[in-house]
C-alpha cells in the first residue's frame, strides 16, 4: 500500500514508487465548501515544492492548489475538472487532482503524516 | 467602529452560521447545509434571510416631503398609492447612483429600505432636502426577514391571514402576536415571496415557526447567487456613485413622467444619456464553459479589444453554469455577441446573455 502525507496548504500526497498522487484534504473542502470549478495542469508540466499547480473555485472564492513536492506532471484528473462537485463527494479518492514524477523522495518524507496533519488542523482552525 | 450584530445574532449561532463582516456587520454568510443546499432550497420550498442590517428608514409629512423627495429620487412619488412599492435609487448630481432602495408609500409618508453600507450616508444626503416640517427615523429596533420561495405565500398565510392578498411590489399592516407588523411582496432573489418588518422583541418567535415548516436558514453567499441569477443587481458591485441608472441598464426604473419633466438630481445627463445612449451597458454574460469570471475579470471583444468588466460573477447553481453581470462598451452589448473573459491571464470565450439567467415567478 502507498504511504500517505499532507501539506499545511492541505493537499495530500501518495506516493507509488517514483510516481506521486495530489488532491485536496477533506478538510480543505469542508473550508472551501461547495466545488464548482476545478482546473488541473497538463501532462509535462514542472512543477516546484510549494508551486501553484492547480486551481479550486468554490461558490465563494477561487483558491490555488500547490504541489507540496517537485516534479513534472504525468496525468491532470479531467474527470473532476468535468464535474467539480465530485471533490465534495471523495476529495481524498476517486477526486484526485495531479499525478507527477518526483525528483526528491526527500521532500516528500518531509510532509507530515496523518495524526500530525489532524494536530495541525486542530491547532490552526479557520 | 465597534461591529454590530442583528438581533437575530445568537439565534444564528445556534443554527450554525458562518459569520463574515458584512458592512459593518457580523452576518451569516452560510449555516450547515452550504451555499448551493440553500440556494436549492430557496428555489424548490422557501428560505428565510435576515436583512435586519438593512436601513428602514421612516419619513413623515405633507406633500412637501413627497416634492423634497423626488429631487434626489427618480420615482413618481405623487402618484405612488399608499402601500405601493417602487425600486429605485438615490442619485448625485452627476447621476450616478448613491444606493438604490425600496421606497414604499405609507399612510403619514414614505418608508425606504436602505443597504446597510450605506444607510448613515444615504440620511446625509436625504436630509438634505428635507425642512423641519418633516420628520425621520432610522428604526433601529425593528428586524427585516425576507422570507423568498415557492412556498412562501402558503406558509405565511397560515401565521399572518392576508399576506396572500398582497401583490408583487405591494404592502400592508398585519397583526401578529399583538403587534402591528408591516409585509410587502417583495425580495431579491427571482422568487415569489415576503419582507417582513417585526420587531426584535417578536421576531425569534416568528423565526421559530417559518424552522417548524421547514424553512432553512439563509446566508449572504446564496442570497449573492440568487439574485444574480435574478439578474438583480448589488449596490457596490454592479453599482455606484460613478455608474447613472442609463448605464446600469434601469432606466426602466425612472418613472416616464420623470424622465420628461425631470426635476431630480443629474436630469441633465440622464435625459441627455436616454436620448443618445451611454457608452457602456450593463449586460448579463455567459462564460462557454466552467469558468468562473469573477467581479474585476476583463472582458475581450473576438479580435482582442478590451471592452470592459465583471462587476459580479458566480456559480448559478439553478443555471447550472457560471453567470455573470459587468459593463461593455455598447456596441459589444447586443444578446449573443461573443466575447472573452480573462481569468488568471487566461482568454476564455463567453456571450452576452439575456438577464435574468433564472426565470422569475413574482405574483402580479
Amino acid at each position: 500500500m502507498s504511504e500517505k502525507k499532507f501539506s499545511k496548504k492541505h493537499e495530500w500526497v501518495s506516493l507509488n514508487g517514483e510516481v506521486a498522487t495530489v488532491g485536496i484534504t477533506k478538510h480543505a473542502t469542508e473550508m472551501l465548501g461547495d466545488i464548482v470549478f476545478v482546473e488541473v495542469p497538463d501532462a509535462g508540466k514542472a512543477v516546484e515544492k510549494e508551486g501553484q499547480a492547480a486551481v479550486v473555485e468554490s461558490t465563494k472564492a477561487a483558491s490555488d492548489v500547490y504541489s507540496p513536492i517537485s516534479g513534472e506532471i504525468t496525468e491532470g484528473n479531467k474527470a473532476i475538472a468535468d464535474d467539480p462537485g465530485s471533490v465534495n463527494t471523495d476529495p481524498e479518492g476517486a477526486s484526485w487532482f495531479f499525478k507527477l514524477k518526483i525528483k526528491d523522495k526527500g521532500e516528500f518524507d518531509s510532509l507530515m503524516s496523518k495524526d500530525e496533519y489532524d494536530k495541525f488542523c486542530k491547532e490552526n482552525p479557520s | 467602529m465597534e461591529v454590530q450584530k442583528t438581533a437575530l445574532y445568537n439565534y444564528h449561532k445556534n443554527l450554525g452560521a458562518k459569520f463574515v463582516p458584512f458592512a459593518g456587520y457580523e452576518m451569516p454568510i452560510q449555516y450547515k447545509d452550504g451555499i448551493v443546499k440553500e440556494h436549492i432550497s430557496t428555489r424548490t420550498h422557501a428560505g428565510f434571510f435576515d436583512v435586519s442590517h438593512m436601513g428602514q428608514f421612516f419619513l413623515e409629512g405633507d406633500e412637501t416631503l413627497t416634492l423634497a423627495l423626488e429631487k434626489i429620487i427618480p420615482a413618481d412619488l405623487k402618484n405612488l398609492k399608499v402601500n405601493h412599492s417602487k425600486y429605485s435609487f438615490l442619485l448625485n448630481n452627476d447621476g450616478g447612483i448613491i444606493d438604490d432602495l425600496i421606497i414604499t408609500k405609507t399612510e403619514k409618508g414614505f418608508c425606504i429600505i436602505l443597504n446597510a453600507a450605506c444607510k448613515e450616508n444615504d440620511i446625509k444626503q436625504i436630509s438634505q432636502f428635507l425642512t423641519k416640517n418633516h420628520k425621520y427615523l432610522l428604526n433601529n429596533d425593528l428586524s427585516l426577514i425576507a422570507l423568498q420561495g415557492p412556498k412562501s405565500v402558503e406558509i405565511l398565510e397560515k401565521l399572518i391571514p392576508g399576506v396572500a392578498n398582497l401583490k408583487f411590489m405591494t404592502g400592508n399592516s398585519f397583526v401578529y402576536e399583538g403587534e402591528k407588523l408591516y409585509v410587502t411582496r417583495s425580495g431579491y432573489t427571482g422568487e415569489d415571496g415576503f419582507e417582513i418588518s417585526i420587531s426584535n422583541k417578536n421576531v425569534e418567535k416568528l423565526i421559530d415557526y417559518l424552522i417548524s415548516n421547514n424553512v432553512k436558514p439563509i446566508g449572504l453567499g446564496a442570497r449573492d447567487t440568487l439574485r444574480l441569477e435574478a439578474g438583480l443587481c448589488l449596490y457596490g458591485h454592479d453599482l455606484n456613485e460613478k455608474i447613472n441608472p442609463v448605464e446600469a441598464n434601469l432606466k426602466w426604473a425612472i418613472a416616464k413622467i420623470r424622465k420628461e419633466v425631470g426635476g431630480f438630481n443629474g436630469w441633465e445627463k440622464i435625459k441627455n444619456l436616454l436620448a443618445n445612449g451611454s457608452e457602456k451597458i450593463r449586460v448579463g454574460i455567459k462564460p462557454d464553459g466552467k469558468v468562473i469570471a469573477r467581479e474585476n475579470t476583463k472582458i475581450f471583444s473576438s479580435d482582442n479589444n478590451e471592452i470592459g468588466y465583471v462587476t459580479s460573477g458566480t456559480f448559478g447553481p439553478s443555471v447550472n453554469a457560471p453567470v455573470a453581470m459587468g459593463y461593455v462598451k455598447s456596441e459589444f452589448s447586443k444578446i449573443g455577441t461573443s466575447i472573452q473573459l480573462e481569468v488568471r491571464g487566461k482568454k476564455y470565450g463567453g456571450k452576452i446573455s439575456e438577464l435574468p439567467f433564472y426565470k422569475k415567478s413574482y405574483v402580479k
